[in-house]
């Protein structure tokens, strides 16, 4: 009870922060501090959202659609790249840092890359949301294999399980919660992945739409994008959180538990 | 019928020796106790007779035959009580059943159908974290037991310190516990402890086990007989037993 009232109370806070944020903002657009062709006001803001709604709709199924494929493909490969890794210490060796070099590539640098060979349909997009996202997921799940308790596994051993049996009943769920950590870092990788994919070329999706917008110096439709951007990728962050309750109710007991 | 031999078990670490020459024997529904100093190489004698390790010289027999480094024979406790957090406590005992290739709801039903004896009903679908010590301790046994149960298990159980990690007023409470499901189940046991009166208390026979390397020096058999009297740990016969054990494990 107490808790619940304190989550309530720690709620409000972030909820007052941000009014008090958005009235500043309104109060240096509306006083002309700032001029409005520089930052539109959240009122404008606002407006440009309601206005081009259907617009704004259109686009995000498509940046969402890319998302999804990409970080599906990327979960999958980041998956099977992991439990490859666990099962073969040569593999580990020479597959960890070749990993760990395709995240120094920029993203921003690979993309263009990927639009010159593969065109500027889904695939190229779908190709840089796999790169952003599969690693996150490959890390994570990997350490959540090789960090199964050792005494466990023994148990195990002792009743006679075969290693599969042993992934099944010790590893794999063993490395579910670094999953859903991961997974929601993936998660608004595979969102901005998909804007900046498209940025470099694409017909249809958020990240056209806002180089479109940016262009005719649209700031106030650049506002709402970029609003509606981080409450996608937060809604997907929450639907991660829900699956993760779901998935895995004894970590709720401990909570309750402390 | 189940009965356990070690022969001249050596197991040697890095060319020092852990264990010298055991040579130990569990009978049927027997209690055997393994006593010893911490480092006399008890937890590295059960990983061998569990299959977990394989000795250098010397060899484990099951009724008769050779088992030397196989492992899913033998029922095994571990010093921790290893529960899966993530799995309830029905399906946390009968893991042993599943393993082996038993369909869940059957496994489950065989499990569920000794919650009681084993003083656990009302836990089955509590997860291992709302259970207090000594009810983890007692699922962790009973999934021992129903190892020992199944088609690989042969009525033989290894257990390593099982409440060692418990406060005295539970474990002189689960000690009885014990002594009383024992009763009921047919299990044969060789468990360490390196609590003396716990020992005496829980056994049929006691080895001595001392260390650097680890040899059996003695065994005592406890004559007094099962079910015990609730007051045998105030007894004459205790204390002269302890005087003994205290005294043999001080000469050596």
């Amino acid at each position: 009870m107490k808790r619940k009232s304190q989550n309530i109370i720690n709620k409000l806070y972030s909820i007052s922060a941000i009014v008090i944020l958005l009235l500043l903002w309104q109060g240096l657009c509306s006083f002309q501090i700032v001029p409005e062709f520089m930052l539109p006001s959240p009122m404008s803001v606002g407006k440009a959202f309601i206005t081009d709604f259907p617009l704004l709709i259109d686009h995000s199924m498509t940046s969402l659609m890319e998302a999804f494929i990409g970080l599906l493909l990327g979960v999958l490969i980041g998956f099977i790249t992991a439990i490859f890794m666990d099962h073969f210490e040569i593999l580990y060796r020479i597959l960890y840092p070749l990993i760990v070099l395709t995240q120094t590539i920029p993203t921003v640098a690979i993309a263009p890359l990927l639009v010159l060979w593969l065109g500027y349909e889904m695939a190229p997009k779908v190709v840089l949301i796999i790169i952003v996202t599969f690693f996150p997921i490959a890390v994570g799940v990997l350490n959540g294999f090789r960090s199964a308790d050792s005494d466990t596994i023994n148990l195990l051993r002792s009743m006679g399980a075969s290693s599969f049996q042993i992934f099944y009943h010790v590893k794999f769920p063993n490395a579910l919660g670094s999953f859903f950590s991961s997974l929601r870092i993936s998660v608004s990788y595979s969102i901005v992945g998909a804007v900046i994919a498209e940025w470099l070329g694409g017909t249809n999706g958020l990240g056209v739409y806002m180089t479109r917008v940016r262009k005719s110096f649209a700031f106030d439709k650049m506002f709402a994008v970029i609003f509606l951007i981080s409450f996608l990728s937060l809604l997907l962050m929450a639907l991660v959180n829900f699956v993760q309750k779901k998935c895995m109710p004894w970590e709720q007991l401990k909570k309750e538990e402390e | 019928m189940a009965e356990l031999i070690t022969k001249n078990i050596t197991k040697r670490f890095d060319g020092k020796t852990i264990l010298d020459g055991i040579s130990i024997e569990v009978h049927d529904k027997e209690l055997v106790c393994l006593l010893g100093v911490s480092g006399a190489g008890k937890t590295t004698l059960f990983n061998v007779i569990s299959g977990l390790l394989k000795p250098e010289e010397g060899s484990v027999f099951l009724n008769g035959k050779e088992i030397t480094g196989e492992a899913g024979h033998i029922s095994y406790m571990l010093q921790k009580d290893l529960l899966l957090p993530y799995k309830t406590v029905l399906d946390n005992v009968a893991l042993p059943l599943i393993i082996q290739g038993e369909k869940k709801k059957k496994a489950r039903q065989k499990a569920i159908s000794y919650f009681k004896d084993f003083g656990l009903e009302g836990t089955e679908d509590k997860y291992p974290s709302q259970l207090s010590g000594g009810m983890r301790q007692r699922t962790a046994l009973l999934r021992t037991y129903l190892f020992s149960e199944s088609k690989r298990g042969t009525g033989i159980a290894l257990l390593d310190e099982p409440f060692s990690a418990l406060d005295t007023i539970t474990k002189s409470s689960i000690h009885e516990w014990y002594l009383d499901v024992m009763e009921k189940i047919h299990l044969s046991t060789i468990f360490i402890t390196h609590d003396i009166d716990e020992a005496i208390l829980l056994s049929d026979r006691i080895y001595l086990l001392t260390g650097k390397p680890g040899q059996v020096t003695d065994e005592i058999i406890i004559e007094e007989p099962k079910p015990r009297r609730k007051d045998f740990n105030l007894t004459e016969e205790f204390l002269s037993y302890k005087k003994k054990i205290i005294e043999k494990l001080g000469t050596i």
